[in-house]
C-alpha cells in the first residue's frame, strides 16, 4: 500500500499539483498498479543484467562545431515560450 | 471510381495514367474527411491549404512529364505527436494546445520529400498514454466499424482514418502497441519496425528507448512503402540505424525466397504456447488459429514454440515505460513551451497544491511548475507520471526500475532462442476485439491488459505487425507477426500472404 504522504511526497518529486480528492485516488490506483507488478519479484534476476535499449548500442560522435541554423528557427524557439521579455525567457526569481 | 478506396500503388498507377489529378484526389479526400469525420472524430486538425497547394506540385511534376515518386501526391495523415513544421502539435494534450512546431520531424521530411499531401494530424490518447484513443484531452475518436466502440490506441486517429478511407495511408507511433492494437481494432494494417529502423527526431517522446514511428495502411505493400520511405539512419537520432545488410545479414533472406512461392516451405513459423490463453474470447481465438492454419496450408512449417516469460511482460513493460515518461515528461515545466496560464499574476479560481491545498497566488517558480502540469496534464498522464516518478525515487528504483530491466533481458533472451529456430512469430493481437466506449475507463489496469500480446515486441525491440485476418460480426480480428531485428520485409512478405 502506498500512504497519503508517499503520494505527496511524489506529486513533489514530480512537480504535479494535485487534489485532496486526486491524492485519495492515487492512493489506491498507484497501489493496486504496483500490486500487479510485484508479480515481477517471483523470478531470481541475481545474475542478470540490465537492458537498457534492445540492441547494443555505440557511442556516437561528432565534431564539436556548430551547425548553423537559419536564424528564423532561434526566434521561432523563443517565440515559443509562454513568457519572455525581448528575446529573454521570463521565469520567477529563483533566488 | 472511388478515389478514397484506392491503395498507394492504385493511386500512383491512377496519377500516371492521367485518370484523376492530384488535385482531385485531395480534394476527394478533404470532402470525405468533411462528411464522415463528424461522426469517427479521427482528426485534431485538418490542413486545407496546404494539402491543396502541395497537389498542385505533384500535378505540376505529372503535366511536365516528370518522374514522380510513389508517393507524391498521396494523400496521408500524421499522428498528433510527430512534429510537422508551422503546424499545430497537441500530443492530445491540453499543455501542448497551442504548440506550433518550428521544425519537421525526419520521417515527415521524409514524406515530404517524395511529395505526398500532409492532410491533416490525428487524434492520440495524450502523449501516447491509452490504448483506446478514449485519453485524449479533445475528442473520443469512434471505431468506423462500430461507432460504439473505441478505435484502440493510442494511433486511434490513425488508424480509423485510414478503415474510413479519410486517409491512403497514416504515421502512427508505437510505445506499447500503440500501431498495432488501433491496426488490429480498426482492420487495417499496421507496422511497428525494429527499434532504430525510424529516427524519433520530431516525435514527441513517451518512452524514449520503446518509441517507434511506423506506417497504418490499406495493406501490407503499401505498409511497407511508407516504411521504405521513413527508415534510415538519421544524424538527429543516434539509435537509428542504416538498414544495411553488413550489419544484418538476415534481412534479405526471405526476400528472395518470397519470390518463388515454391520456397515457402523453408520459413519457419514459430507459435507461441503462452500467448494462447484462459480468459481470450474464443472466437478471436478460431479466427486466428484458421489464419495460422492457411500458412500451413501452404506448407509453411510451423512449430510450437515457448517464450517463458511472456508473463512478466506487461508488469515490467508499465515499470519501465513509466519510468522513462516520468523523465520525458519533465519538460513541459511552462516556462520553455506549451501552456503555462499561472507564470505570472494572481489566478482567482485558486490553484493546486501539491498538499491538496488551494492557493490564490502563485508566489514562486514551484508553484509555477506544480500549477502548469497539474492542470495541463489529463488524469492518465499524471497517473504514470507518478508511477514513474515513484518507481525511480530512492528505495524503489533497484526493486521496480532496475529489476524490471533485468526481465527485459530474460524477454529479450526467450526470443533470441526461439528465432534461432523459426523465422517469424505469430500471436494474436489482441485477445478480444473492439471494446466498448467506456467499457474500461474507470479501472486503470484493466485497460493495461489491452496491451498484453503487444508489449513483448517494444521490450525486445522487434519489428511486429498487425494484420487483418478475420472478422466477429462487424468487427476485425488482427493477427500479430513479430520477425527478427530488421527483418520488416519478412514479417510484411508473410502478411502479404493473408491477403491472397
Amino acid at each position: 500500500m502506498i500512504s497519503k504522504q508517499e503520494v505527496q511526497h511524489i506529486a513533489k518529486l514530480a512537480r504535479l499539483g494535485l487534489s485532496q480528492k486526486e491524492i485519495k485516488k492515487f492512493e489506491k490506483e498507484l497501489s493496486s498498479i504496483l500490486d500487479y507488478a510485484k508479480k515481477i519479484k517471483k523470478i531470481d534476476v541475481s545474475k542478470v543484467r540490465a537492458t537498457t535499449h534492445p540492441f547494443f548500442l555505440e557511442n556516437v560522435t561528432r565534431e564539436d562545431r556548430v551547425k548553423k541554423q537559419k536564424p528564423t528557427l532561434a526566434n521561432k524557439l523563443v517565440e515559443a515560450t509562454p513568457e519572455k521579455k525581448g528575446r529573454y525567457v521570463k521565469v520567477k526569481s529563483v533566488l | 471510381m472511388n478515389l478514397t478506396s484506392l491503395t498507394i500503388t492504385q493511386t500512383h498507377q491512377g496519377l500516371l495514367k492521367k485518370k484523376f489529378s492530384a488535385l482531385e484526389l485531395a480534394k476527394a479526400y478533404l470532402r470525405r474527411i468533411e462528411k464522415e469525420d463528424k461522426k469517427i472524430c479521427s482528426f485534431l486538425t485538418v490542413f486545407k491549404q496546404s494539402a491543396l497547394s502541395q497537389a498542385k506540385i505533384t500535378d505540376d511534376l505529372i503535366l511536365q512529364n516528370r518522374k514522380i515518386p510513389l508517393l507524391a501526391g498521396i494523400p496521408c495523415a500524421i499522428k498528433d505527436n510527430i512534429l510537422v513544421k508551422g503546424k499545430r502539435c497537441t500530443a492530445g494534450s491540453k499543455i501542448l494546445e497551442n504548440y506550433t512546431a518550428s521544425y519537421d520531424a525526419t520521417s515527415i521530411e521524409f514524406l515530404k520529400a517524395q511529395g505526398a499531401v500532409i492532410l491533416g494530424k490525428t487524434n492520440l490518447d495524450e502523449f501516447g498514454h491509452g490504448s483506446s484513443c478514449e485519453n485524449s484531452a479533445f475528442i473520443k475518436t469512434r471505431n468506423p466499424h462500430d461507432l460504439s466502440k473505441v478505435p484502440g490506441g493510442s494511433s486511434g486517429g490513425s488508424a480509423a482514418a485510414v478503415a474510413a478511407d479519410l486517409c491512403c495511408c497514416a504515421l502512427g507511433s508505437d510505445t506499447g502497441g500503440s500501431i498495432r492494437l488501433p491496426a488490429s481494432f480498426c482492420g487495417v494494417v499496421g507496422l511497428k519496425p525494429t527499434y532504430g529502423a525510424v529516427s524519433r527526431y520530431g516525435l514527441i517522446a513517451m518512452a524514449s528507448s520503446l518509441d517507434q514511428i511506423g506506417p497504418l495502411a490499406k495493406n501490407a505493400e503499401d505498409a511497407k512503402i511508407v516504411f521504405q520511405a521513413i527508415s534510415g539512419k538519421d544524424p538527429f537520432d543516434s539509435t537509428s540505424v542504416e538498414l544495411d545488410k553488413k550489419i544484418h545479414p538476415v534481412k534479405c533472406r526471405f526476400a528472395a525466397i518470397s519470390r518463388t512461392a515454391k520456397l515457402f516451405n523453408r520459413v519457419k513459423i514459430g507459435i507461441p504456447k503462452e500467448y494462447f490463453v484462459k480468459g481470450m474470447n474464443p472466437k478471436v481465438e478460431k479466427i486466428v488459429r484458421n489464419a495460422i492454419k492457411k500458412y500451413e496450408e501452404m506448407g509453411m512449417k510451423i512449430e510450437e514454440i515457448s517464450l517463458p516469460h511472456t508473463e512478466y511482460a506487461l508488469a515490467a513493460y508499465y515499470l519501465i515505460m513509466a519510468s522513462e515518461v516520468s523523465a520525458n515528461l519533465a519538460r513541459y515545466d511552462g516556462i520553455r513551451f506549451g501552456s503555462s496560464k499561472t507564470n505570472s499574476g494572481i489566478n482567482p479560481f485558486g490553484k493546486l497544491r501539491v498538499d491538496g491545498e488551494r492557493s490564490r497566488t502563485i508566489k514562486n517558480l514551484l508553484d509555477v511548475y506544480l500549477q502548469t502540469r497539474g492542470e495541463g496534464f489529463g488524469e492518465e498522464v499524471r497517473r504514470r507520471i507518478m508511477l514513474g516518478t515513484y518507481t525511480l525515487s530512492a528505495g524503489y528504483y533497484e526493486a521496480y526500475y532496475l529489476r524490471a530491466q533485468k526481465i527485459r533481458t530474460l524477454i529479450k533472451q526467450d526470443f533470441d532462442k526461439a528465432f534461432q529456430k523459426i523465422d517469424v512469430i505469430l500471436t494474436p493481437a489482441s485477445p478480444v476485439p473492439a471494446f466498448g466506449l467506456g467499457e474500461k475507463t474507470t479501472d486503470p489496469l484493466a485497460m493495461y491488459l489491452s496491451d498484453i500480446f503487444m508489449v513483448a515486441a517494444n521490450l525486445a525491440g522487434l519489428p511486429a505487425l498487425s494484420m487483418p485476418c478475420g472478422k466477429i460480426g462487424k468487427l476485425p480480428v488482427g493477427l500479430q507477426i513479430i520477425g527478427k531485428p530488421f527483418n520488416e520485409e519478412t514479417i510484411l512478405e508473410t502478411g502479404k500472404i493473408l491477403e491472397n
